[in-house]
């Protein structure tokens, strides 16, 4: 195959990915500490609509960047209140959470639609590294929220396996009374990592929308978020599987682009139905590998009540 | 003096009934604090929705003719659920749905309409319950988890449909447009006069009942009980959990599929993309606010019906439609909060009474 | 012995709503002591100890360490003054490793993880106590007596003075048991306090010093082990005397064999033999009681005998029929009943009532249903008179049945297995959690169920319990039964050793 079009699908692959690498390695984080988030999609999509208005409004990328990190957050707090605190159903909480950031977004978004923004993310090709045949300019001449999310695939893997920290994020989805017992405030850590994991979501979707497109449309994930849940656990909440599976996503998201440029006859509607049905297919084929869910937490999806007479 | 929350044992009909009702104006509040945000004044807001859904023949009726695809969605989601069986796929097993029941007036334009209807009606479920079947047998087989697989199948289904009146469905003589032939008279289902309210509605009220009787009196109501109250138990009593994934996925996805098939009957006449604007994701709040109780849902689903007509309407003072969405939503999330409050009691005590350390 | 106590608990009272769990309780730990707190179920000894550990505030009263008062505000400030704690449920994590456990529990704040040090310690404390664990291995590959040794080298590792083990012996054999006394003894010896709560009446006179009793949350009576004996301490625990359930006949006058077990194997939940070889007869109208430690197979056994569990070799007959690997229906169908030890659990549907509770395995056959609907009425008679015959206690038949106390739990379960005229029945730890009331009660209920000439294996803790009412007494160790006795030639010595996997007398382990 052509080189040139060669490292154009896989750098795509890159781009195309890293939305879904934030919005998983913040779902990763939230399921290490026992709690379900499935809000992921609206987070993600509140977090594109707030960040582009914050990015056009004040001129500034950084700043819409900013703001999404705080709305997805605070979006979050929202779940960690009703799981964590009221020990609502985590399930119908995270959709809850899903369906009303889709409508949130649109609602804001609605008079940004259309809009362009004057700055957005530029490519930053690294110097040295970028020239490597090949690896160089896929890997290494792309925005600086790609890097970002290098780094923080980096940060969250060592913190996960190397730290006392970790140690303790790791606890709490298996067993979160034997971190209660030992007198580690549960809840209070459990809160901490579900809005950690909210911010990340909507740093992902903010990548969407200043960076990927750059643009505001309603809906504009496309279904992302989910993705990137189902991405969590064929990853085994790992960051590096976690890595890998958002790339090969973008490279399908990349591929079907690349096809339709290239005029190869397949209808765009089973293009764009491929990230779907790969996700499922992958799935399938974890499970049947892994055998069921022996990889999750333990406490996965559990309120922690303390037993009290 | 402190505020306890202690577990409370015995479900409450009074608090069941009542907190969801205070959910939802809470939710309404909570809404409000967004239009004052944006600049909009909550009660204008409010009663434009209102009088918009129902202030006008056209209103009311619009009203009725969302609440049936809601309303039968949300009788299939309340199927899925009862059984712990997260079935997000609504949308999709709606779409698949559309499309089987669209292939026979397609396919036989000629049938007349005592043999098109219920062959249609039939091809709607099959279409909904196959896909929903689909997903029931990935977890059966592979333990994949339904809420990723139906959601997917959602994206699928919708695509699916927009394959087909992109390409092999168009109309001919559409000019273009991405839609199929229009259905012959027989295919649709009557309406009341010159409203656009059909037939529909009594697929809603005779399903209704059916399935109330069915989870409270049936064999299978109490297996599905039973399982969704606690599989370990159910394994133990002999109650097969698999054959009822099957089942419930199939049934679940049939009474969709069935919406899907009024729709394009009852209302649009044809098949085209976007024939549902959420139904499939709205009817969950619709069924979880009713506590998928059949009955319910139909008050539920005229609600939301309401809210969605009024949303529309609010297009014209230039907010998004997707408004309603955000109301929606938020009265799930008030809901789902506030279900603690069912489950547990607010004791006043004394401070030294009941302490704990936090 | 004398001196100033390690930890002194004075006029402790804790309320919480509708119900005084500690009135007035008075408690003194000296270092180089065991300390045994014994009282039945609801008598407050478990709330006494989370008051201890930090968990709970007492509404009265105070808590002095070495002499100065303290104030829990949270389990880390009763870690903190050396106070620790072993749980009946392990608070183990077992996907980490034994060192990643204890440094769970470590106190330095270092920012990243340093696993060798403490493999050095763990290893350290192991040999210093004799109670040596694999710092490396993980904690789902370690058997039940080692991970308690874990929760207990954990413990030693904060420095803890003050032990606390709650009913420690449940899980071990009689060997480990006599382990973990020498080991506690030699803890206490080093300056620690130990308290050791438990039912087991034989133990508590082995090792304790001093034995505090609880009753209805107050102090019944506190004595210096040499100042009581096993029948004053019962009657302190209750506050009456008490009648021993008498078996019938004793292996005498047996029906056709009902079960018959002929070397079965099947994989336990880990992966492994969770049995391995077992064979046994059961004949109708007769009580055959399994002895041994939990873990070693009994479970599977039930789960095997009640279709849960498939078979991977052997076969086991029902009256003559091959039933091996038989569904859960059919096992049902056949008239086998399966009292399991997770009552709420897996025996009945906690958010249902006790008329949706009762017909639970019996729904699909004509008695409650007729085509496809389930008659009401009839699961409604049926339960109200089992609710009348086996006097089980509850707000209405038509509550939840979570809202029901554990004995009243366990006679609704087990009327409901015995109203359905089972033919054999496997009950698992039928009394355990239960005051000494209803322990009488469901004695009764089997020795009458044994009486309508069913067949009934008996698996327990309780070797007492065991002698009490079998025929037969099988041993099960690792998934065999490794030695069978006739009620008339129980030799409780023997008995002990084949529990540990000590088949000859030479001391050879299995």
């Amino acid at each position: 195959m052509n080189e040139t079009l060669l490292i154009s699908i896989l750098a795509a692959s890159i781009t195309a990915g890293t939305p879904i690498l934030f919005a998983a390695l913040g779902e990763l984080i939230t399921e290490r500490a026992g709690i379900t988030n499935l809000g992921v999609d609206g987070m993600m999509l509140v977090g594109a609509a707030t960040g582009f208005m914050a990015s056009v409004t004040f001129h500034s990328p950084w700043l819409g960047v900013g703001v999404a990190l705080f709305v997805g957050a605070l979006m979050a707090l929202i779940h960690a209140y009703l799981t964590i605190t009221l020990r609502a159903n985590q399930v119908v909480s995270g959709l809850a959470l899903a369906l009303f950031g889709s409508g949130l977004s649109s609602y804001l978004g609605k008079a940004y639609v259309g809009m362009r923004p004057e700055q957005t993310f530029e490519k930053l090709p690294i110097p040295f590294l970028s020239k490597i045949p090949i690896i160089g300019p896929v890997l290494f001449k792309q925005d600086a929220l790609v890097y970002l999310s290098y780094a923080l695939v980096l940060l969250a893997a060592f913190y996960l396996y190397k730290t006392r920290a970790g140690l303790f994020l790791r606890a709490l989805g298996e067993n979160p009374a034997a971190l209660d017992a030992v007198g580690i405030n549960v809840f209070g850590l459990r809160y901490i990592y579900v809005v950690i994991g909210g911010a990340l979501a909507g740093l992902g979707g903010a990548y969407l929308s200043l960076a990927y497109a750059p643009c505001w449309l309603e809906n504009m994930t496309a279904g992302r978020g989910w993705i990137a849940v189902a991405l969590v656990i064929f990853a085994l909440w790992d960051p590096w599987r976690a890595l890998a599976g958002s790339y090969l996503f973008g490279g399908i998201d990349a591929l079907g682009f690349h096809l339709q440029v290239l005029g190869i006859p397949v209808s765009i509607f089973i293009l764009n139905m491929l990230p779907y049905i790969f996700t499922i297919l992958v799935l399938i084929l974890v499970l049947i590998k892994r055998g069921g869910r022996l990889a999750a937490p333990q406490s996965l999806g559990v309120p922690y009540d303390r037993e009290e007479r | 003096m402190r505020i306890k929350l202690q577990k409370s044992l015995a479900p409450n009909l009074v608090s069941q009934t009542l907190i969801p009702i205070v959910a939802i104006l809470a939710s309404l509040f909570f809404c409000a604090i967004f239009f004052v945000l944006t600049g909009r004044d909550p009660v204008e807001v409010y009663s434009a929705m209102f009088l918009g859904a129902l202030g006008s023949e056209y209103g009311i009726s619009e009203t009725f003719v969302k609440m049936i695809p809601l309303a039968l969605c949300g009788l299939g989601i309340a199927v899925a659920f009862r059984m712990h069986l997260w079935n997000i796929g609504a949308e999709g097993q709606f779409y698949m749905g559309a499309c089987a029941a669209t292939w026979i007036p397609l396919s036989f334009p000629n049938l007349p309409f005592m043999l098109m209807i219920p062959t249609m009606i039939i091809m709607g479920a099959l279409g909904g319950g196959l896909w929903g079947l689909l997903a029931g047998w990935f977890k059966t087989k592979w333990q994949v988890d339904e809420i990723i697989s139906t959601l997917m199948m959602n994206y699928i289904g919708i695509l699916w449909v927009d394959f087909l009146v992109y390409g092999a469905w168009r109309d001919p003589n559409g000019k273009n447009f991405p839609l199929t032939a229009a259905f012959p008279q027989s295919a649709m289902l009557p309406t009341f006069g010159s409203l656009r309210v059909h037939y529909g509605i009594f697929f809603v009220l005779l399903i209704a009942a059916v399935l109330w009787i069915i989870f409270k009196k049936s064999k299978w109501g109490y297996e599905t009980l039973v399982i969704g109250s606690n599989p370990v138990a159910a394994r133990y009593a002999g109650i097969n959990i698999k054959s009822n994934v099957l089942l419930t996925m199939f049934i679940s996805g049939a009474l969709c599929g069935i919406a899907g098939m009024v729709e394009v009957s009852g209302v649009v006449g044809k098949l085209q993309p976007g024939i549902s604007p959420g139904y499939g994701y709205t009817a969950i709040i619709v069924a979880w606010l009713a506590r998928l109780h059949p009955i319910a849902i139909i008050g539920v689903a005229f609600l939301f019906a309401i809210i969605h007509v009024g949303g529309f309407m609010l297009q014209t003072m230039g907010m998004p439609s997707a408004t309603a969405t955000m109301l929606q939503g938020a009265m799930l999330f008030f809901v789902v909060g506030s279900e603690i409050l069912t489950k547990y009691e607010i004791k006043f005590t004394s401070s030294k009474e009941g302490e704990k350390n936090e | 012995m004398a001196g100033i106590p390690l930890i002194s608990m004075r006029n402790i009272v804790k309320r919480f709503p509708g119900v005084t769990a500690n009135d007035q309780i008075n408690l003194d730990l000296h270092s180089g002591q065991i300390h045994a707190l014994l009282g039945e179920n609801g008598s407050g000894k478990t709330t006494l100890m989370s008051i201890l550990t930090g968990l709970y505030r007492p509404t009265e009263g105070f808590i002095s360490v070495c002499g100065e008062e303290k104030k829990f505000a949270s389990p880390r400030d009763a870690i903190d003054s050396g106070i620790g704690m072993v749980h009946q449920h392990f608070k183990l994590i077992e996907s980490f490793t034994v060192a990643e456990n204890i440094a769970l529990s470590q106190s330095s704040n270092s920012f990243l993880l340093s696993q060798e040090e403490v493999v050095e310690d763990i290893e350290k404390l192991g040999e210093k106590y004799g109670m040596s664990v694999n710092p490396r291995s993980y904690v789902w590959q370690l058997s039940v007596g080692e991970k308690q040794r874990v929760e207990i080298l954990r413990m030693l590792y904060r420095n803890s003075k003050v032990l606390i083990l709650d009913e420690p012996t449940a899980v071990l054999t009689p060997q480990e048991t006599k382990e973990l006394f020498l080991n506690l003894r030699k803890m206490a010896n080093d300056g620690c306090a130990v308290v050791f709560i438990s039912h087991k009446l034989n133990e508590v006179l082995e090792l304790a010093d001093k034995i505090t009793v609880l009753r209805a949350g107050k102090v019944a009576g506190c004595f210096d082990r040499n100042d009581t004996n096993r029948y004053g301490l019962i009657e302190m625990m209750i506050g009456r005397k008490i009648s021993v359930a008498q078996s019938g006949t004793k292996g005498e006058a047996l029906g056709e064999t009902v079960l018959e077990i002929d070397d079965i194997s099947a994989l336990n939940d880990v992966g492994t033999l969770g049995l391995n070889g077992l064979s046994l007869k059961v004949r109708a109208g007769e009580i055959y009681g399994i002895a041994g430690v939990s873990g070693n197979g009994q479970r599977e056994l039930a789960e095997v005998l009640a279709g849960l569990r498939p078979v991977k070799s052997g076969n086991i007959k029902f009256y003559g029929e091959e039933i091996t690997g038989m569904s859960p229906k059919n096992m049902i169908e056949r008239g086998i009943s399966y009292v399991p030890e997770d009552r709420l659990g897996m025996g009945l549907v906690p958010s249902l009532n006790s008329c949706e509770n009762v017909i639970l395995k019996e729904y699909d056959k004509p008695k409650y249903s007729q085509g496809w609907w389930i008659k009401e009425q009839a699961a409604v008679a049926a339960t109200k008179a089992i609710v009348e015959k086996f006097d089980v206690r509850m707000g209405s038949i038509f509550q939840p049945v979570k809202m029901m106390s554990g004995g009243n739990l366990q006679k609704l379960l087990l009327g409901r297995e015995i109203a359905s005229k089972p033919k054999l029945m496997i009950v698992l730890y039928p009394v355990r959690g239960l005051d000494i009331g209803a322990i009488e009660s469901v004695h009764k209920l089997l020795l009458q169920l044994k009486e309508a000439n069913t067949a009934i294996i008996l698996v327990s803790e309780e070797l007492e319990e065991i002698a009490e009412l079998s025929d037969r007494v099988g041993v099960i160790f690792s998934g065999k039964i490794l030695g069978e006795f006739l009620i008339k030639d129980l030799d409780m010595e023997r008995v002990g050793s084949l529990m540990a996997g000590v088949v000859e007398d030479k001391g050879e382990s299995v």
